[in-house]
């Protein structure tokens, strides 16, 4: 039998040989894809995240774990999808216009992959009329807006108003972070929410997710 | 030059403050690269630089944050390296006209080498090519800023040492609740210990978190190891007006933290996001009482 808390521990330690190995094993013996998810996975990713509030944890951590879950989903994946099962939601995510800056959006990313999440990034200087394109095509429910520059915030207000002006504002919920963001900057601009890191990112996709 | 000793042998040194902001005032669009303006508008960016000298700045920075060839691709400028990088120090020794030092500037990759983004070669290769072309091009010393990687710190400052130059390094510690970890958890005595193993010439904080964090980095930063420490800290977070964002922090309020800097170990000080000339002559001001 499958030690199932090696893959819980393997999540939580960033080990993804581990990860990948246990879930192989797992799936051979014919393991339920769902409840290795729910049961093992998405806890571990939970006490990741605890622990990077804690300050335990720092991104290093995060990102090792991150790609533990992501290498353990991919086999899980195909095995979900024909088995009709839906992702936990679905997410379009981008830099916006005017900032090249991506490495706080592929953590923002790579942890909401982690937590079940399909991602749709659209990368860094992105322009509003390709987060409404990617919103209509996908059908997503959420997307979120990262700004490094104090000068490109101003972006994500273009953005969220280009939302409304295409009439599909309304379907999503709106999350925005990164370093010179703040709660009150998000309220003026008319987003849903602010994220003031990658786990509270992750916490707040799920509450849109269940809402929604 | 053997190090940074005789640029510290009469105490405090007051560096520069913030030049995005000066440079968006003149004309600089959001999502441009500020690098570009030195071959751009070259005269703009000098004026931003002798505004700092004129203010009393004895260490001033070079306006080459940005240009190491991976950044600088992504903005489609990587055919200009060289270029940039050599302007940059022509016009901040241009400013400087004998009255101040030139540290150039390095700032990070923005690739994560842990996530495989970069690799450690290729971050070796961009960064050894600027600084050579700032050690080429004049500068009197180098300065590795705003990391929050130790291990791309420590390929940074190689490069660097291999120019001959002297060379500082500065963290951001902008995570945890008491803003003294770097985003990748790295705290001022790991930082300070590891960059003078690795050969840095100074270590120190910029950027990251408001004046009032910084004495207690540097403190942590000075009992750590033994070089001079490089402080440059942020007026604080921007408050939203009207769409724009206004930094409210006073030069005298900013400057009332030199004394506690000083008492901390602090080599050289000056200020980041959000300060201007104002807050660097509050700063010279706030030294003569020392």
């Amino acid at each position: 039998m499958a030690d199932l808390s090696k893959l819980f521990d393997a999540v939580l330690n960033g080990d993804q040989k581990t990860a990948v190995a246990v879930t192989q094993e797992a799936l051979a013996e014919g393991c339920d894809p769902m409840e290795l998810i729910t049961k093992y996975m998405v806890p571990a990713m939970d006490e990741v995240g605890r622990r990077f509030e804690c300050e335990e944890y720092f991104v290093p951590e995060l990102l090792l774990s991150a790609r533990a879950m992501k290498g353990s989903l991919e086999l899980l994946r195909p095995l979900l999808a024909s088995s009709g099962a839906q992702p936990a939601g679905r997410v379009v995510i981008g830099t916006v216009k005017g900032d090249l800056h991506d490495i706080g959006k592929n953590l923002v990313a790579s942890m909401l992959e982690g937590g079940g999440f399909e991602v749709i990034d659209l990368g860094a200087d992105v322009p509003p009329e390709r987060f409404i394109e990617a919103v209509r095509e996908k059908n997503a429910r959420i997307v979120a807006l990262s700004a490094l520059l104090t000068v490109t915030m101003p972006s994500m207000r273009k953005t969220i108003d280009a939302l409304k002006d295409a009439g599909v504002r309304d379907q999503v919920k709106v999350m925005v972070g990164g370093a010179p963001v703040t709660p009150q900057f998000a309220e003026e601009i008319g987003a849903d929410a602010y994220g003031e890191n990658a786990t509270a990112a992750v916490a707040l996709a799920r509450k849109f997710a269940q809402a929604g | 030059m053997a190090g940074l000793a005789d640029w510290t042998a009469h105490g405090i040194l007051i560096t520069d403050g913030a030049w995005g902001t000066r440079l968006q005032e003149l004309g600089l669009e959001p999502g441009e690269i500020p690098d570009s303006w030195n071959l751009a508008w070259p005269e703009r960016v000098e004026q931003v630089a002798r505004e700092y000298v004129e203010a009393g700045s004895e260490v001033i920075l070079t306006n080459t944050f940005r240009a190491n060839r991976i950044t600088l691709a992504a903005a489609g400028l990587d055919a200009q390296v060289r270029q940039i990088n050599a302007a940059g120090v022509a016009i901040s020794r241009r400013a400087a006209s004998g009255r101040a030092r030139v540290a150039a500037s390095i700032g990070p990759a923005g690739k994560m080498l842990m996530t495989g983004e970069v690799t450690a070669e290729e971050l070796h290769a961009a960064f050894l090519e600027q600084a050579e072309a700032l050690a080429e091009a004049g500068a009197d010393a180098l300065l590795v800023e705003t990391m929050s990687d130790l291990e791309e710190a420590r390929i940074a400052l190689l490069a660097a040492r291999s120019t001959g130059l002297p060379v500082i390094v500065s963290f951001a510690f902008d995570t945890g609740r008491n803003r003294d970890r770097t985003m990748m958890g790295v705290t001022p005595e790991q930082a300070a210990a590891e960059m003078q193993a690795a050969g840095a010439d100074a270590v120190g904080a910029n950027c990251g978190a408001g004046i009032e964090r910084f004495p207690a980095l540097c403190a942590r930063m000075r009992h750590a190891c033994s070089l001079p420490i490089w402080i440059k800290a942020n007026a604080g977070l921007p408050e939203w007006r009207d769409g724009r964002a206004v930094y409210t922090a006073a030069p005298e309020a900013f400057a009332s933290h030199l004394p506690a800097l000083a008492e901390a170990g602090a080599a050289f000080v000056g200020g980041c996001c959000g300060t201007s000339p104002a807050f660097i002559r509050a700063l010279a001001a706030a030294r003569e009482a020392l």
